[in-house]
């Protein structure tokens, strides 16, 4: 194990410098976060995620920012495992009927100011699965949302872009 | 693969399930169409696959769960979606539908027992779903699942659909199995309608598939040892998973390859230098790879979390036809690329690596001896790609069905198409590989401590939006 370890530290860094922060989403936070909030914040932001309803193809993009090559903690951007202690509740899916209760307990278990993220085609308006009796839309249909990063599902760079976005304006 | 079903008899759908019951036959799938209800068999001595549909009468049939119990979630499924009645199935609760609450979890007796409820959201970046223990100090004596949260009605969405906008909600079954499912589903729609995709495309699908399994696995493989609190193995399969993905990228346009395989061959070709940057992954891969195999296998801290935990029996699996790593890990060989032949594994040459062990570390081994198969069957597929079309239109054929399988990386993905005669989709079934593997973490878990969970329930990482659909 040692020897795998050593080559892996002299193999150099394969972390790779971020995007530059999504400015259609700078440009819709910046109507929607407390200013007064950002001082008390740092320059840190805890993240709960859940899943809604989603084909589970958004949650392998969001682990794949933990990989070396996005690094996502290096931004002071961390999934924590509750929301007593998130600032911010990404989502992905459609929101089913099944799981409309769970997200807005989660959302209502998170302290204030609390932002919003909506993640990928179906967490922005149910994408291809709107419209089915199962799923009740997309994350606005149920909670105030702050952002969205749409795509199918988004790719890494497009998630760091706009979690940096929203780094920028909330913290 | 499979053409249309045949109608049997009260008598004829008895047969059947004496065949289940008494293991002569494997539950590939059960499922309704109103007024019928379907089923899939499998012979693995032959290989040979039988689909029988029994019309009910007043909206009942004789029930298969009640003598062979891998049917009694598809039968309460069959109610929740159909309303079609399994008559003697003894767990008449709903199973996808959640209008009733609370739910009643089967009750348990006896002196210490308590209870834990987790989920539907749980502590990490994963699907939802509750998981109710019943424990007695640190040992699990019964784990009871409770699925169907992220529901999303899929096959009522592509009743009436267009076959361009079902195979794209095929593909969005499981985002980690997307290239499974659209090759299930091409492969049923191409049945049903009688007609081959060209060569070229033939290849191609498969090339996509092989990269699927290895990221998936590739995947798991870290995954699992992390949550034996190993990073390093999660850390170094996460750069090897994602430069598969951007290989994805590069070579097909989308890092999981997302909407490329449809029905009639494959949306797009691969990228001019698609076949230089595999051979550059793959090189990568072999360099790498041998060494995080040599870590898991010489680390004794590892094994001592991943050998002998979560074992499932390899009766179990052989009654609930287990596929994929679940069931190879347990002595069940099947793999659908081997068992249905379809091309192009029908002119490849792998091996299907089965163990006995059914533990925690026999999944993640059948994991790093396929992703070594996939590895010599991409340069198998790069070396015979046929040159010309990589598309050909679906002819108009009237109404029709079929049925298909293909080997995601967790096992089969089951797809059963019928098509009206304007070549809309009639009714469409597809059955995860997780149906018949969830049942089986309930037992593995079984005399296991509360805190080896996680790590038995990574060891299947069964997928919930491919069971709720
Ligand atoms: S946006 Fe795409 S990848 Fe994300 S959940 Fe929806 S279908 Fe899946």
């Amino acid at each position: 194990m040692r020897k795998t370890m050593l080559e892996s530290v002299l193999r150099g860094t394969l972390t790779e410098p971020p995007p530059q922060p999504d400015q259609t989403g700078l440009d819709e936070l910046a109507a929607s976060v407390n200013r007064a909030a950002r001082g008390r914040l740092g320059h840190s932001l805890s993240i709960r995620h859940v899943d809604a309803g989603s084909c589970n193809g958004c949650e392998l993009e969001i682990h794949a920012l933990a990989n070396a090559f996005y690094d996502l903690e290096r931004f002071g951007l961390r999934f924590v495992a509750s929301p007593r202690h998130a600032d911010v509740l990404t989502v992905t899916g459609p929101v089913t009927a099944n799981m409309r209760d769970a997200l807005l307990r989660t959302y209502d278990a998170m302290p204030d100011p609390k932002w919003v993220v909506a993640i990928g085609a179906c967490g922005a308006d149910g994408g291809i699965f709107a419209g089915s009796p199962a799923v009740v839309g997309g994350v606005k249909d149920v909670l105030p949302v702050d952002l969205t990063i749409r795509g199918c599902p988004p790719s890494p760079r497009q998630l760091l872009a706009g979690l940096l976005a929203l780094l920028e304006t909330a913290a | 693969m499979i053409g249309p079903r045949s109608i049997v008899t009260e008598d004829g759908w008895r047969d059947a399930i004496a065949r289940l019951a008494s293991g002569r036959a494997t539950l590939l799938g059960l499922w309704g169409d109103k007024p019928d209800v379907t089923m899939a068999l499998l012979d693995e001595g032959t290989g040979k696959v039988d689909v029988f549909g029994y019309t009910c009468i007043n909206g009942q049939y004789p029930s298969v769960g009640a003598q062979h119990p891998p049917a009694i979630r598809l039968e309460r499924t069959i109610r929740d979606l159909q309303g079609l009645d399994a008559i003697g199935c003894s767990d008449r609760r709903p199973w996808l539908t959640h209008d009733d609450e609370p739910y009643a979890f089967l009750p348990t007796e006896g002196d210490a027992l308590h209870q834990i409820a987790v989920g539907p959201v749980h502590a990490g970046i994963i699907e939802p779903g509750h998981f109710r223990f019943t424990a007695n100090g640190e040992f699990v004596v019964r784990l009871e699942q409770r699925l169907g949260y992220v529901h999303k009605g899929i096959e009522g969405l592509m009743t009436g659909a267009t076959l361009d906008t079902a195979a794209r909600l095929a593909a969005r079954v499981s985002g980690d199995s997307t290239v499974a499912y659209s090759y299930a589903f091409a492969l049923a729609a191409e049945t049903a309608s009688q007609i081959a995709p060209p060569p070229r495309a033939v290849y191609l699908r498969a090339l996509m598939a092989e990269f699927e399994r290895l990221a998936n696995h590739l995947g798991d493989i870290g995954a699992v040892c992390n949550d034996a609190a190993f990073a390093l193995m999660h850390a170094q399969t996460g750069i090897l998973r994602e430069r598969v993905l951007r290989a994805s990228q590069d070579c097909f346009g989308h890092r999981l390859m997302m909407d490329i395989i449809v029905p009639g061959g494959v949306a797009r070709d691969i990228a001019p230098d698609g076949v230089k940057q595999i051979g550059d992954l793959l090189a990568e891969i072999r360099r790498i790879f041998p060494h995080l195999v040599s870590v898991y296998d010489n680390t004794a801290s590892l094994q001592d979390r991943t050998v002998g935990t979560g074992i499932v029996k390899p009766e179990f699996a052989r009654q609930f036809g287990a596929g994929g790593f679940v069931g190879r890990a347990s002595g069940r060989a099947f793999d659908a690329r081997r068992a249905l032949a379809y091309a192009p594994y029908d002119r490849l040459t792998f091996d299907v690596p089965v163990l006995s062990a059914g533990d925690v570390n026999a999944r993640i081994w059948i994991r790093i001896r396929e992703v070594e198969q996939s590895l010599a069957l991409i340069d198998q597929i790069v070396g015979a790609l046929p040159d010309g079309a990589t598309k050909i239109e679906l002819p108009p054929h009237g109404a029709c069905e079929g049925l298909a399988l293909a080997e995601a990386f967790r096992g089969d993905a089951l797809v059963w198409l019928r098509l009206d005669d304007q070549g809309r989709v009639a009714r469409c079934h597809l059955r995860d590989a997780s149906w018949f593997q969830w049942p089986l973490l309930e037992t593995a878990i079984d005399g296991n401590i509360v805190a080896d969970f996680p790590l038995c329930n990574k060891s299947f990482n069964c997928s919930y939006a491919g069971h709720d659909a």
